[in-house]
């Protein structure tokens, strides 16, 4: 190495592991994440992830910060090089002063590494080849020793890693011997070969407390679960598939009945993303709670079905895992692209009500609350998420429940209701906020059956095709919409350290890294008010934050600005006043991106930080 | 064809089933199709259907996609839960309804426009899955609404009204429906009320997905020489296999059969389908044959009808997920929500 300093740092780092896609790294990267959130260390880690099962290159990005940073951090301290296909690029990609980890089997030539860099060689392969002869016990053991390996680099604690292998593999006790085995090959030949620890240490913390470890399509999953959802309807779709698989897994535990092993649910796997929007309307109309997930091109497929529930006014729930698009290969990629195509989903004047979760407690959270929003509110909920909050695992809050919670089922007029001659007009505003009572077919023999169309009706549900019959749908419509931003959940805000001029607007998967850019701009002297918007249609807050503010950065990971269209079309805001900051190229926003964009633009503005004012 | 009110006058010795209600207690609002249109006659036999099975109105849901044929769950059951959904995408709802309380009858109306070219993957899917499901296609091989173009199942050859000749191969519903796994498959003539009647009533006792392919002249679009949907050419083509009478269990029957004249059907629910053979060879047992039969008369110019198939020990789509016996809509919040321990030790898991 030359005259580059190695990169010294314990608790805050980068590591990336470079693999082939379905050779078992994974579930190995998985375990060194997880050991090291044993040891009490936040770890943030990120799936890199090909349109491919077998062969293509896949990454695991792993930032450890004992501060707590959730958001990704850009960079690589340390690249755990498993791939040839990609060697060149990953050695590039290293930080100067990093370290790279590779298998030394096949001896390579000085020109194919760096000077600048420290480079730890183990004869993975070698090993392997000598240990065991059946081939996919070579390759997955050869994960688990590279893990023992950065387990003696890092100066990490053995018994821990050992100990959660016998937990991962608990009443298998062959595989817990196996891979201990697997792992202290790798633990000792790094110890006894290479310099241990190296410049990159994790040391032990109490920075994870009673945080969990969970991906955001688990949450969703079990938020339906909690929220009383009994009718799943699907169709595959990357990056939104395992919403249904969570549900499914959870159903299997909570709601088999005891007695008989019968389900309290149904879930139906479609033909396409239509009928499975139609199945969730047809049993959110028939009175139980529903739901799909899905990701942008569902999304688009459903555009005519969102407009029929949106007028005949069906309580649905749509999880959509957003991802860049259309076809294939940047769907793996995470972005919030879908805001517009769901804002204003189908034909004619249509506006839906839309949730953004922040992290798996928001996806569980917001996810049931949905199902108590759309039973309120009679129309469709989006829960708008993204790849990178639900493909990834995240250190999250624990899922809470009050068990006093009762479902909030809205206006369901029952049959003793209809005795006692309380007025039924389906689309009729009895209450004054807009939202009409419904019936569930079956309930009354002669009273409150009636005909669900779209918008060809009167108040009482009889087929009109009058002017003044569609004006006063369209009217309640609208009250009904303004009803709904007195429930969407409130925004959070988090003022600067000094009164601002200026503001920033984020929501959904933004969340880490935007805290961790707070705290950015705060040290270099820059300081602006952040609001983390949570619903749409945007309570009353959102526009009053905008209002106090000369100028509001809009931080989002799409091309468009989707956000601020929504904030420049909804609250009537100056456009100027609204300024961009876009991340769109497919990986996760980062606080770097962030902080620079806000800095480089209040520069231009001439405002001066507050620290510079003081020096002079 | 009237935007008359009916008179709501009854007649006090107007004959009741045996719940009490009336025929007019099954009718629904005043139908807007043109005078003379077949899907009227269909709407009538749905309320003679019902009528005669002593079934409560409020415990059907009827549901329909876009066109005329899907206007008309508005003209029958009027007290009745009805959706009038997206163009071709009746099934999928109707699978959802139908998830969510497996208690209700369900009645799909659908077009051959709607089920046969805009909707044919949910038609197929609904059948393959097994839905329990009464499925009605009032078939007239043209769209109404739009005046006139030819739909999917307009035979090869056939005429429009303009002169226009057809020249797609048509899609055949019913034999989609046998080969996709329908377990009661029939085909009638809205012309011919004896022999429909009995066939949806069959079909709303039947346990599984029941497909039931109606042809339906247009008057006003598909009826003249040329066609092969005219009240005149299904006249002189229909080529009835069978004749079917519904017995209920609480029924003594009275008819007697020459033997090998009747073949008798018990369904799951203890009703039993009388079936009188017209065509003494024909098995409503034999998938295939059923698909062989129809192939061959249609090669012939002829349209089959009567109930071409019925499997009465087939099994239906909650039986497939194994739901349990109360409707999934009337779980209440302590059956469906695990709670906060549960939770608890979920969250412990997740460290």
């Amino acid at each position: 190495m030359s005259a580059t300093q190695a990169i010294q740092s314990a608790n805050d780092f980068v590591i990336k592991f470079a693999n082939v896609n379905g050779s078992g790294s994974a579930s190995a990267n998985e375990l060194f994440a997880r050991a090291i959130m044993r040891m009490g260390v936040p770890v943030a880690p990120r799936n890199i992830f090909p349109s491919n099962i077998q062969g293509m290159p896949t990454w695991y990005e792993m930032r450890v910060s004992g501060a707590g940073w959730l958001g990704r951090r850009g960079g690589c301290d340390l690249m755990v090089a498993m791939n040839p296909q990609t060697w060149d690029r990953d050695i590039a990609e290293i930080e100067a002063g990093g370290y790279l980890f590779y298998d030394s089997t096949k001896s390579l030539p000085r020109s194919r590494f760096r000077e600048d860099i420290t480079v730890l060689g183990i004869p993975l392969t070698e090993i392997c080849n000598r240990e065991y002869s059946d081939p996919r016990q070579r390759q997955l053991f050869k994960n688990i020793m590279y893990v023992g390996a950065l387990t003696a680099l890092l100066g990490m604690d053995f018994a821990v890693v050992e100990k959660l292998i016998a937990d991962q593999y608990r009443g298998k006790d062959k595989l817990i011997g196996a891979n201990v085995n697997a792992l202290k090959l790798g633990y000792d030949h790094a110890q006894a070969n290479l310099a241990c620890p190296i410049g990159l240490r994790v040391e032990r913390l109490n920075g994870v407390g009673d945080k969990i470890f969970i991906n955001g399509n688990d949450a969703c999953g079990l938020g339906a679960v909690y929220g009383g959802a009994t009718v799943a309807a699907w169709y595959p779709i990357t990056p939104s598939t395992s919403v249904i698989e969570s549900f499914g897994n959870y159903c299997r535990k909570y709601r088999t009945d005891p007695d008989n092993g019968m389900a309290r649910y149904a879930i139906v796997q479609a033909e396409d993303e239509l009928a499975s929007i139609g199945m969730v309307i047809g049993a959110a109309w028939n009175g139980a709670r529903a739901f799909t997930a899905t990701s942008g091109p569902g999304i688009s497929l459903m555009q005519e079905f969102f407009g029929l529930a949106y007028f005949a006014e069906v309580p649905v729930v749509v999880f959509d895992v957003q991802r860049g698009g259309p076809s294939t290969g940047m769907p793996t990629r995470t972005q919030q692209s879908d805001l517009i195509s769901c804002a204003y989903a189908s034909h004619g004047d249509t506006k839906h009500v839309l949730l953004f979760p922040e992290d798996p407690y928001e996806c569980f959270t917001l996810g049931a609350q949905a199902f108590d929003l759309a039973e309120r509110l009679q129309t469709p909920v989006f829960v708008m998420l993204d790849l990178d909050i639900g493909m990834n695992d995240r250190l999250s809050r624990p899922f809470e429940w009050d068990d006093q919670r009762r479902y909030d089922r809205g206006k369901v007029m029952s049959a003793e209701q209809l005795d006692a001659g309380k007025t039924f007009g389906r689309y009729l505003d009895v209450d004054g906020d807009g939202i009409p009572w419904r019936t569930i077919p079956g309930t009354h023999p002669t009273k409150g059956a009636f005909f669900s169309r779209g918008t060809t009706r009167n108040a009482y549900a009889k087929y009109s095709e009058a002017g003044t019959d569609y004006v006063y749908n369209m009217e309640r419509l609208r009250h009904k919409f303004e009803t709904a931003k007195k429930l969407m959940p409130a925004p959070v805000v988090q003022r600067a350290s000094l009164p601002s001029r200026f503001g920033a607007i984020y929501y959904g998967s933004t969340s880490p890294a935007m805290a961790e850019a707070f705290t950015l701009l705060e040290a270099q002297g820059v300081h602006v008010d952040i609001m983390r918007v949570r619903g749409f249609p945007f309570a009353a807050e959102v526009i009053d934050f905008i209002d106090e503010h000369d100028q509001v950065f809009v931080v989002e990971q799409n091309e468009s600005g989707q956000l601020r269209m929504l904030l420049i079309n909804e609250g009537e805001v100056d456009p100027k006043r609204l300024i961009r900051v876009l991340h769109y190229d497919g990986t996760p926003i980062t606080a770097r991106f962030i902080s620079g964009r806000i800095a480089d633009a209040l520069s231009e503005h001439k405002v001066t930080p507050i620290r510079k004012q003081v020096a002079i | 064809m009237t935007y008359l009110a009916k008179p709501k006058l009854l007649r006090a010795d107007a004959p009741r089933n045996t719940l009490g209600y009336t025929r007019r207690d099954y009718e629904g609002a005043i139908s807007t199709l043109c005078a003379g249109c077949g899907h009227d006659s269909i709407s009538a036999a749905v309320v003679q259907a019902c009528f005669d099975l002593d079934i409560e109105p409020h415990k059907v849901a009827k549901l329909s996609g876009i066109g005329c044929s899907s206007k008309t769950p508005d003209y029958f059951l009027g007290a009745s839960h009805g959706f009038n959904t997206t163009h071709g995408r009746m099934p999928s709802v109707l699978t959802g309804a139908a998830l969510a309380n497996r208690d209700l009858i369900y009645m799909g109306v659908s077009g051959d426009g709607d089920s046969a070219s805009i909707g044919i993957g949910q038609f197929a899917h609904a059948m393959r899955r097994g839905v329990n499901m009464t499925y009605i296609v009032e078939n007239n091989g043209v769209y109404g609404l739009t005046k006139g173009q030819f739909s999917a199942t307009a035979d090869k050859g056939s005429k429009s009204k303009r002169g226009v000749v057809n020249n797609d191969t048509p899609i055949d519903l019913v034999a989609l429906a046998l080969q996709l796994g329908a377990s009661y498959v029939a085909r009638s003539f809205s012309g011919d009320k004896e022999q429909l009647i009995p066939l949806i009533k069959g079909a709303l006792r039947h346990r599984g997905p029941a497909f039931i392919d109606v042809i339906s002249p247009c008057v006003t679009f598909n009826n003249h020489a040329g066609s092969t949907k005219s009240y005149d050419y299904v006249r002189e083509h229909n080529d009835a296999v069978n004749r079917l009478d519904v017995i209920l269990p609480r029924d003594q029957i009275n008819t007697s059969y020459a033997p090998g004249e009747l073949r008798r059907i018990v369904q799951h629910d203890g009703s039993i389908l009388h079936l009188r053979k017209l065509d003494t060879d024909y098995d409503p047992s034999d998938r295939v044959g059923a698909m062989n039969h129809l192939q061959e008369r249609h090669a012939l110019g002829e349209i089959v009808t009567g109930l071409l198939y019925v499997d009465s020990s087939a099994e239906e789509l909650h039986r497939h997920l194994n739901t349990v016996e109360k409707p999934l809509n009337q779980l209440g919040d302590a059956y469906l929500c695990p709670g906060s321990k549960a939770l608890e030790a979920l969250n412990a898991a997740l460290r």
